[in-house]
């Protein structure tokens, strides 16, 4: 297992490396010149030898191939680079705002599971009912409604009938947990309720098709009481695939994030990113992405151990 | 060896008619026929958006600010007096060009991806799937993001072409993975290996024997891809990096429906976002019964 967990890692340094040199080459085509957009934002008149200036200090002016060889440098020391627009330090941009991005995107999940789970089993054990119906009405719109608009909608509601609006600071949950709550409960709702309604569909199916093996049948035949049946035998075998959708719906998650902190006013890495992409600041992309697809691919990894230990079968060597 | 193995004998009565295609479809998916109703009334506004609007989407009308929902203006009024209803009519024009375009280029090149994966296999497979493993580990939005802020605007017959790729990217490597796989069943056939005794070049079977094999897969991803374009083009129209004003755009309504006027205008935040979610709603439920329909077994 623990041999399997480092092979596992090591194997995600190529993948890691290869996102690195996709993203750089992908934004160095970008045809905008940040620097003269920042220098010249306000409409000022700067002068030719500034902006050339100001290139040589973010290193721009080098060629390509210098550029990449100090970014992958940079990367070995965990260093990536200055934001163009701020001149703060990439990582210290995005570590004063992950915390928030990431309560939100955990809570989330933890109310889609919290959801999926228990409705899925219900619509699955019984099936073609009106509960049944309802429920996958409930879940089929959830892949339609985008996270922001619901958003929207639940400030609307707020407002009309409690004629309160959510704060917009972030306190962080061990100072004051009610305040942290009161924040970002409320993207976590807009942006679960798809990922609830993903997971319900698949633990709906995935105990379905469970139910027709022939170890519950054989369960049944000795008189086993339902209950026991779904709780030994029937859900720890259709969770598999749900964990999978968990897993893979993660990185939705997070991209359901980008435009809801929009709709919250919430400072956190969604924000930053729009900026970033907003204001061409090349840097601050480039860290984002990596960051982004680095959570990304830890997350499948988490899963690919969780499914070792929900199925002996599947041996982790 | 002469006689051909009967075919399990039904009563004659029993015996399917010869229906057409489409009520065969109607009559096993109702719910897909919904779907697919809607659909057409949103195509209907888009191609009729002229005869169906009673107003000018782009016309300010400072004298009808804020107007709530009434005779004169089914949706209400924006905050430049512009009508909701005649901008949402419009605005499935842009969403579905949208729609419908990133989702079929994706769809295309990645079938094509897939197939020339699958079909040559070793190394080039192993290249091609590395490339999309690293294209899969970026959320889609993200990824368009990325491509919005490389490439900027670019116009060409009012319709956003960069926008296009931009939505179209993340689309390729999923239709790649499942192009490969179904592409990969395909080419154990024999009928593979009689192309290629017969000295077809590789780009003939590729596109004459390996592609028209892999439309199943292929038209249910396009409907299930054009909900999510519909989807992404909205998020990011409202996070103003997609469609640009004064078009009439779904997402681009609600960002403009900033938080003075959830009190006062709630019409603006409601109507945009319904029409949204309908579309999204009638293309994911058309697709789900193409999938049933034309292949039940990709319904995990």
């Amino acid at each position: 297992m623990l041999w399997y967990v480092i092979r596992r890692l090591v194997m995600v340094i190529p993948t890691l490396i290869g996102v690195a040199i996709a993203v750089f080459f992908l934004i160095r085509v970008m045809p905008g010149d940040v620097v003269v957009v920042k220098l010249r934002a306000d409409g000022a008149a700067i002068s030719e030898e500034t902006i050339q200036a100001e290139r040589k200090r973010l290193g721009l002016d080098k060629p390509l191939y210098a550029q990449f060889a100090d970014y992958m440098i940079g990367l070995a020391h965990l260093d990536l680079g200055k934001s163009l627009w701020t001149g703060e330090s990439v990582l210290k941009e995005i570590a004063i705002r992950i915390p928030v991005s990431l309560q939100i995107a955990l809570m989330s999940a933890i109310i889609a599971v919290a959801i999926a789970i228990p409705l899925g089993t219900i619509s699955a054990l019984y099936r073609d009912t009106w509960i049944d119906h309802t429920v996958r009405v409930v879940a089929v719109s959830g892949l339609a409604i985008p996270s922001f608009w619901l958003g929207m909608l639940i400030i609307l509601a707020l407002l009309s009938l409690f004629n309160w609006l959510p704060k917009i600071g972030y306190v962080p949950f061990w100072k004051d947990p009610v305040a942290n709550l009161a924040v970002t409960i409320w993207p976590a709702i807009s942006v679960g309720y798809r990922y609830a309604a993903v997971a319900t569909r698949m633990m709906r199916s995935s105990l379905l098709e469970v139910m027709r093996e022939d170890y519950i049948r054989t369960a049944r035949a000795k008189g086993v009481w339902t209950q026991l049946i779904m709780r030994r035998h029937a859900l720890r075998n259709a969770m598999l695939p749900v964990v999978t959708v968990i897993g893979l719906e993660f990185a939705f998650l997070i991209g359901g994030l980008v435009v809801t902190e929009q709709v919250f006013n919430i400072n956190g890495i969604g924000k930053l990113f729009v900026d970033a992409t907003a204001r061409g600041d090349f840097n601050l992309i480039q860290g984002l992405v990596l960051l982004i697809a680095t959570i990304f691919i830890f997350v499948n990894l988490i899963v690919d151990l969780l499914y070792g230990w929900l199925d002996p079968r599947i041996r982790l060597t | 060896m002469a006689t051909i193995a009967a075919v399990p004998s039904a009563p004659a009565d029993a015996l399917p008619r010869q229906q057409s295609l489409f009520w065969q479809f109607v009559k096993s998916q109702p719910l897909g026929i919904i779907g697919f109703l809607v659909i057409l009334l949103y195509v209907v506004c888009a191609f009729g958006a002229a005869w169906i609007s009673p107003y000018d989407p782009e016309a300010i009308d400072f004298g009808a600010m804020l107007g709530a929902p009434g005779r004169e203006h089914w949706f209400g009024t924006d905050q430049y007096g512009r009508d909701v209803f005649s901008r949402i009519v419009y605005g499935a024009r842009t969403a579905l060009a949208v729609g419908i375009l990133s989702a079929v280029v994706g769809c295309t090149v990645g079938a094509l991806v897939g197939a020339v994966s699958g079909y040559f296999g070793g190394r080039i497979d192993n290249w091609i799937q590395r490339v999309v493993d690293i294209m899969l580990s970026f959320p889609i939005i993200v990824l368009a993001m990325v491509v919005v802020a490389v490439l900027g605007k670019q116009n060409v017959g009012g319709i956003d072409t960069n926008l296009i790729v931009a939505i179209a990217l993340p689309i390729v490597p999923k239709m790649a993975r499942v192009a490969r796989a179904s592409t990969l069943s395909i080419v154990a056939m024999p009928f593979i290996d009689a192309a290629r005794a017969a000295g077809f070049s590789h780009s003939r079977i590729v596109l004459r024997h390996i592609l028209p094999n892999i439309v199943a897969p292929y038209l249910i991803l396009v409907t299930a891809f054009i909900a999510q374009a519909i989807l992404l083009e909205a998020s990011l129209s409202f996070l103003g990096l997609g469609v640009t004003e004064p078009t009439p755009a779904w997402g681009l309504m609600l960002s403009g429906a900033s938080a003075d006027f959830y009190q006062t205008a709630p019409w603006m935040i409601l109507f945009p976002g319904l029409a949204i979610t309908l579309a999204v709603f009638a293309f994911n439920l058309f697709g789900d019964s193409l999938r049933d329909w034309l292949d039940p077994k990709l319904k995990s």
